[in-house]
C-alpha cells in the first residue's frame, strides 16, 4: 500500500497527526517521511498526535520509538501526544514504556515542551 | 480440537494472508469487543493481543486464519479467536514466550505480550506442524 500520512510544518516544528487505523506498511512510510522532512525542512522538533488511535500495538510503539530515536540524531526532538489511557494501560501491560519516548497529554501541551530550551529533561 | 466455540456461537473466519488483513482483524475483534461489552480497557487489550498475534502469524506463520468470535461459559461471556498457520512451528516454545526473544526482526513482545493482556491464553505448536493461539478475554 502507498498510504501516506501528511506531515504539517508550522516554524521549526513538524506535526503529524494520526487518524486512522494504519497498516504496517503506511507505519513505515511514515518513519521515512518523517526523517527525511526533519533534514529538508530543517526542523527541530516532531509532534506525532495519536488520541485518535484506538490501539497502539507493539509495531507502532517500535516506530515511535524509532522516529524518536532518528530525531534526536538529526538533531531534533519527538514528543508523542494525545495517548489515551486505555492505550497507555495497554502498552506498559504489553511490555513497551516507550522509554526514550517523550510524551504531553495534548498537543498544546507537546508544543510547550518543544518549546523549552533543549538542556531540560527531553531526550 | 481445543476450539472454544459453544453451541450455537458460530466464529467468523478470517484469512490473514497480508498485511492488510492485519487491521481487518483489528477491526472485527473491535466489533466482538463492544457487542461482547467488554470494558474500554478490556476492548484495547483484546485488540492489541489479537494485532500482535495476527501479524505473528503473518510473519512467521506465513499466513493462516483466525476464528473469532463470542464465547460463553458457566454464565460467563467473552471474545475468543484462534490464530492458526501451517507455518514452521515452534521448537521452543518457553524461548518464545520469553520477553524480548525473537526469531523475526520483531521486538519479542508479541506472543509473550499478548498473554500478559488476556485471561486465557494457549499456544499449540510442533515443529512442521504449524502453531495455533487461542486468546479469551472476559466480561468482567
Amino acid at each position: 500500500m502507498t498510504e501516506r500520512i501528511p506531515i504539517l510544518r508550522i516554524g521549526k516544528t513538524l506535526v503529524v497527526s494520526v487518524q486512522f487505523d494504519l497498516e504496517d506498511q503506511t507505519v513505515l512510510n511514515l518513519q521515512e517521511d518523517l526523517a527525511e522532512q526533519i533534514v529538508a525542512k530543517s526542523a527541530q522538533g516532531v509532534i506525532i498526535d495519536i488520541s485518535a488511535l484506538e490501539i497502539v500495538d507493539s509495531f507502532v510503539g517500535r516506530m515511535l520509538a524509532t522516529v524518536a530515536a532518528i530525531s534526536r540524531v538529526l538533531d531534533a526532538r519527538t514528543v508523542v501526544v494525545g495517548m489515551r489511557p486505555a492505550v497507555a494501560i495497554t502498552l506498559v501491560e504489553l511490555g513497551l514504556s516507550l522509554g526514550g519516548v517523550s510524551t504531553a497529554l495534548d498537543l498544546e501541551k507537546g508544543l510547550a515542551k518543544l518549546s523549552r530550551p533543549t538542556s531540560s529533561a527531553l531526550r | 480440537m481445543t476450539a472454544p466455540w459453544s453451541a450455537g456461537e458460530e466464529p467468523q473466519v478470517y484469512p490473514i494472508a497480508r498485511s492488510g488483513d492485519v487491521v481487518h482483524i483489528r477491526q472485527a475483534i473491535r466489533a466482538l469487543s463492544q457487542q461482547c461489552r467488554l470494558s474500554l480497557v478490556d476492548q484495547t487489550k483484546m485488540i492489541t493481543a489479537a494485532s500482535e498475534l495476527a501479524r505473528n502469524t503473518l510473519t512467521y506463520g506465513g499466513g493462516g486464519t483466525v476464528s473469532a468470535g463470542m464465547v460463553s461459559v458457566d454464565g460467563r461471556r467473552g471474545v475468543a479467536a484462534v490464530f492458526e498457520d501451517s507455518g514452521p512451528g515452534i521448537s521452543d516454545v518457553e524461548q518464545a514466550m520469553t520477553d524480548g526473544w525473537t526469531s523475526g526482526g520483531g521486538l519479542g513482545l508479541g506472543l509473550s505480550g499478548a498473554r500478559r493482556l488476556v485471561d486465557d491464553f494457549q499456544l499449540r505448536t510442533a515443529p512442521g506442524e504449524g502453531t495455533a493461539v487461542t486468546i479469551i478475554k472476559w466480561v468482567r
